[in-house]
């Protein structure tokens, strides 16, 4: 048997199930163990990589979590009618991808401009909740899309149509922009004492610590408000 | 829950049954306070007393100098914000390593809030600190040195003993967290020069919330926590007298087991370590190959988050630890791995297992039955293919 069955029959593991409690929801436990729509190995993500039309990659192996997402569009409808992915990262990482991998190609396959709605948020409950500290998982998956789509609208000649998240430098002296610190308020910190110690903003631009307060509170209230 | 797949020592282990036994006569027969004068307050004094005596013999030191806690965590909160107290006329600086445990670093660091300044030591690639750059940064005001016995995660063991050294050529006081080396290094104060030392029961088969702390006679420690005056003023409230029996227990059924576990343990923990580097390929052992704790192995395996692989492991009943960040509630990998100069693609990959009393052999084998398929399919589905030589 390949490694591609038994991660579909999961066989052995459920057989051997010993432990009753699990740290995740049920949901998240279906798509860490049963992933849907990946793509297994090296060769089968270079396939892929020449065939699909938009492919986008996301975080790094040195942040903990990397995502590499694969779309195949129809040009008419502008429905995705496939949605590859792999993921490096924790179990959150990868149920997060699945589940949003079963969101934009179920009834159908989802229209390019209703995806880009998708938020964090909605991909979180559909696997009934995640752990807030594990809120930023299903931000990567959001933001893999975002790239595999701007990806598609640069194959197809729709440059007007990529999506810039563009950053706004916030402190001048260390170079910290908003994507930091939203960065930062998804992983949990949620004042300005603990994003200082993860970022150090505003330790040597004073000038710039009550617009980095608004932007926690803008960011708290939009993730976990 | 099988024993023999608990692979967590390092987290807690499980209570032997003859602590266990020895425990219970203390909850609801023997329960007086053994400060009380009548016959059931004297029998638990005389329980308290025989615990005293029997970790005065383990540690080589006389009773007066051995303090009951609530934990290892609150014995090093004792030692460090209690010398530095005493001392802060004296001093205000304060010295440790990188790699200690949190209940170390963080007292430290709330020290530093309230005037105090700490140097932390950088490791080299095994966890080592280095008596040379301890010298080096040895001042005037240097009041205290705290440097773990064992590292908790990657089992290095430091040279406690020259380490003692340098602080007594220098006349300053040393400490030591010796949580994770209590029942397998040597823990003999006197010949090992410490001032002092931290342990607790819950790595040694005896209960939780329960520690010790080595004051050696004379040595200044200002008390944290005030009250009724027991442990020699030092630590007040009403001792804890089952847990304190269960200590005694734990530390005196390891002690007798020392020599022959250490070298049982010793003898998988290589087993282990040496399968696992066979059987996978792109793993790594973070630590020394050999001058760690005999019950430590730590691997990481490039192009996994490690919480994968304990989860999936956990579906088959086995426990290991990571050091990841995803586990951890700052989402920053094990700051021990990136102490010894490791990038954060090796710490988000790295598994602990800390074997045991109950650890077989064959446990071992069914470990890696099962981790080579589980490493294999993760890394499957990543999108990184990091080599070795990129690390
Ligand atoms: C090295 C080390 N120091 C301190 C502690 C804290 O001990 P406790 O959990 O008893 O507070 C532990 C165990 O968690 C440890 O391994």
């Amino acid at each position: 048997m390949n490694m591609e069955e038994k991660i579909q029959l999961h066989k052995d593991v459920e057989a051997k199930v010993e432990s009753k409690k699990w740290f995740y929801s049920e949901t998240v436990k279906e798509h860490f163990f049963k992933p849907k729509n990946f793509l297994l190995s090296e060769e089968k993500a270079k396939e892929a990589d020449a065939k699909s039309d938009g492919v986008g990659q996301v975080g790094s192996p040195a942040c903990g979590d990397m995502m590499k997402m694969w779309l195949m569009i129809d040009r008419e409808s502008e429905r995705i009618t496939d949605c590859k992915w792999q993921t490096f990262g924790c179990a959150s990482a990868i149920a997060s991808t699945s589940m949003l991998s079963v969101m934009l190609t179920e009834n159908g396959g989802m229209k390019i401009e209703e995806a880009l709605q998708i938020k964090p948020q909605d991909i979180a409950a559909r696997l009934d909740g995640l752990p807030q500290r594990k809120f930023h998982c299903s931000v990567l998956g959001d933001k893999a899309l975002r790239a595999a789509v701007n990806d598609y609208f640069r194959k197809t000649g729709q440059d007007a149509r990529v999506i810039v998240g563009g950053a706004k430098v916030i402190d001048k002296i260390l170079k910290i922009t908003d994507k930091d610190i939203e960065e930062a308020v998804l992983e949990g910190a949620h004042d300005f004492e603990t994003v200082q110690k993860k970022t150090k903003v505003g330790v040597y631009d004073k000038n710039c610590i009550p617009e980095v307060e608004q932007l926690i509170r803008f960011y708290r209230e939009k993730y976990f408000g | 829950m099988n024993k023999e797949l608990y692979f967590d020592n390092a987290a807690t282990t499980a209570v032997d049954e003859r602590v266990v036994e020895a425990m219970k006569p203390y909850f609801s027969m023997t329960y007086g306070n053994p400060g009380s004068m009548h016959t059931l307050g004297l029998e638990a004094k005389e329980a308290l007393d025989s615990a005293r005596v029997m970790l005065a013999r383990f540690l080589n030191c006389s009773d007066e100098e051995v303090i009951f806690t609530g934990s290892g965590t609150e014995s090093i909160n004792m030692a460090i914000k209690g010398a530095a107290l005493a001392l802060q006329k004296k001093g205000k600086h304060i010295i440790t390593q990188k790699t200690e445990h949190p209940a170390v670093l963080e007292t430290c660091e709330y020290l530093e809030k309230q005037g105090f300044e700490v140097t932390y030591l950088d490791v080299d690639v095994y966890g080592f600190v280095s008596l040379e750059k301890l010298k080096e940064v040895m001042r005037l005001d240097t009041i205290l040195v705290s440097i773990m016995y064992a590292n908790n995660e990657i089992g290095t063991v430091q040279p406690i003993k020259e380490i003692a050294e340098v602080c007594k050529e220098n006349k300053v006081l040393f400490h030591t967290d010796a949580c994770q080396a209590a029942g397998y290094l040597d823990m003999d104060v006197k010949n090992l020069g410490i001032d002092y030392l931290s342990m607790n029961g819950s790595k040694l088969y005896g209960p939780k919330g329960v520690g010790i702390l080595y004051v050696k006679s004379g040595r200044p420690l200002s008390p944290l926590i005030h009250g009724g005056g027991q442990e020699y003023g030092k630590r007040s409230g009403t001792e804890n007298v089952p847990l304190i029996v269960g200590l005694a227990k734990a530390v005196e059924i390891a002690d007798g087991e020392r020599e022959r576990e250490v070298a049982r343990l010793t003898e998988m923990r290589d087993y282990l370590i040496r399968e696992l580097l066979k059987r996978i390929p792109k793993s790594l052992l973070n630590g020394h190959p050999t001058k760690r704790l005999p019950n430590n192995v730590n691997v990481t395996f490039l192009n996994v988050e490690g919480e994968t692989l304990l989860l999936e492991l956990d579906q088959y009943g086995i426990c290991a630890s990571t050091g990841s960040a995803c586990t951890s509630k700052t989402l920053e990998p094990s700051h021990v791995i990136l102490a010894l100069g490791r990038p954060y693609e090796v710490a988000h990959g790295s598994l602990r297992f800390s074997l045991g009393r109950y650890t077989t052999k064959e446990g071992i084998d069914k470990l890696l039955g099962i981790l080579p398929e589980t490493v294999e399919k993760y890394r499957m589905l990543s999108p990184v293919h990091l080599q070795e030589s990129q690390i």
